[in-house]
């Protein structure tokens, strides 16, 4: 049951991490960046590490995520590549 | 054939650290935009927790915390917390020197108007 949830996440953290560094939206890929970081979160507690379950849920998918969409509403969301 | 892909499947965590690490490098290096090249360093520290968590790691352990009238302790049916701490250490760098590099996009954004690294340089060579 556990190796399935952490075949699924890492599918899906891969995923989200070609598609954060391709889409043409900075908004777009800093959620999708979220997305990574929580899928992370989910690999670490299927993994038996809680202590850096929870930390990566506060401050990778949490803090992180906010501080790039305020740096972003502060300066441009668009981008050409 | 199968003396090679075996390893392979059942360390199926080190094959997708070795990708995600290396979609964190060419986002660093091939991307223009400097958003982008921020994004990609967040996803190369998170490959690196993902290789020592994964070492600390092994199958039918339960989580590092010892009951209270426990009567005997068996490392071996715990996983490792040593890597656990040290990528705490990590998780609250990484948060710190990504609100130092956000810092300085902001007042790269408020000289030159623009994020992309070639239009940048071409302002600052005119």
């Amino acid at each position: 049951m556990i190796w399935e949830i952490k075949l699924a996440t890492l599918i899906v953290m891969i995923a989200c991490a070609v598609a954060a560094i391709n889409v043409r939206d900075l908004l777009g890929a800093a959620i999708l960046f979220g997305i990574y970081s929580f899928m992370m979160c989910i690999q670490w507690l299927a993994m038996g590490a809680v202590d850096v379950a929870f930390t990566e849920a506060a401050i990778g998918a949490g803090i992180s995520t906010v501080l790039v969409l305020a740096a972003i509403f502060r300066t441009t969301r668009r981008t050409k590549d | 054939m199968n003396t090679f892909l075996e390893p392979l499947v059942s360390h199926f965590n080190y094959v997708a650290y070795i990708a995600i690490m290396m979609i964190g490098l060419y986002a660093m290096a091939a991307k223009r935009n400097l958003m982008k090249k921020l994004i990609g360093m967040g996803i190369f520290q998170t490959s690196i927790m993902l290789l020592y968590v994964s070492i600390g790691a092994k199958e039918g352990a339960s989580i590092p915390i010892v009951a209270k009238y426990a009567e005997t302790i068996s490392p071996e049916s715990y996983v490792n917390p040593l890597p656990h701490v040290l990528m705490l250490t990590a998780i609250v760098v990484s948060v710190a020197t990504l609100g130092v590099a956000l810092c300085l996009v902001q007042v790269i954004y408020k000289q030159y108007k623009s994020l992309e690294e070639d239009t940048i340089l071409d302002k600052e060579r005119s």
